[in-house]
């Protein structure tokens, strides 16, 4: 074997790793055992790890494998989320202030997995459109249509609809934004 | 359709998406993480492995 061991790359990519677990569990505890299961599975199977290829892209693969595999085992509380927490969102008015985190994170919750994920890894974890379907063994389309659908689900959970302006933008800055926008194109 | 405010709205979901992750990012890794890839690695060790 020749240069350096991988394993020693496995700690770099910890913190993004229980990021995207616990974005996906929603549960500190479950993704802190998934992101251990997956250490040792990588850790193992490292001879797997084809060199000059995304690492991290290998460790989500991993993970979200392990995740899939025991939401398999434990199904039952899928069902329950979605009517709860959307009762208690609906009451509040979630356009009259300034958004808050935790609302953000109901309505993240809300969304269906599939659609979290592809998300997650699109919009906060900066993999492509490519890398995101490869890692979830689907089509690039179905990937950008996942993605699109959870955004508009969250605008949709937070009370930002398409014929309202956010509350802290109004129409002059809007429209200072969106032609910054169009020249620095 | 108002694809400026579509616009608008996206960025906005994507910016609140970022700082949950990355406040969860910045939360650093709790020490059994690191505990359990020292362990990985002696047990290699014992098992005559050396990479």
């Amino acid at each position: 074997m020749s240069g350096k061991d991988p394993r020693d790359q496995l700690v770099d990519h910890l913190p993004a790793m229980r990021a995207f677990a616990i974005s996906l569990t929603r549960n500190g505890a479950i993704a802190d055992d998934m992101v251990q299961d997956t250490l040792v599975k990588a850790w193992t199977n490292i001879e797997k790890f084809q060199d000059g290829t995304n690492m991290r892209a290998w460790l989500f693969t991993i993970l979200r494998n392990t995740y899939y595999s025991s939401r398999r085992k434990a199904n039952r509380e899928v069902a329950d989320v979605d009517g709860v927490f959307t009762e208690s969102l609906a009451e509040k008015p979630a356009h009259d202030g300034h958004m808050q985190m935790t609302d953000f994170r109901n309505a993240l919750a809300l969304l269906k997995d599939e659609q979290r994920e592809a998300l997650l890894l699109v919009g906060a974890s900066g993999f492509s459109y490519e890398e995101a379907a490869e890692m979830c063994g689907v089509a690039v389309g179905t990937i950008k249509s996942r993605t699109n659908r959870a955004r508009a689900r969250l605008a949709e959970l937070m009370g930002l609809r398409e014929d309202e302006s956010l509350e802290m933008t109004d129409d002059a800055t809007m429209s200072v934004i969106s032609s910054s926008k169009v020249s620095s194109f | 359709m108002q694809a400026g405010k579509n616009d608008e709205r996206e960025s906005f979901i994507d910016e609140n998406l970022r700082r949950v992750y990355e406040e969860t990012v910045e939360e650093g890794i709790p020490d059994k993480f690191k505990d359990l890839l020292q362990k990985l690695k002696e047990q290699d060790k014992k098992d005559g492995n050396e990479g």
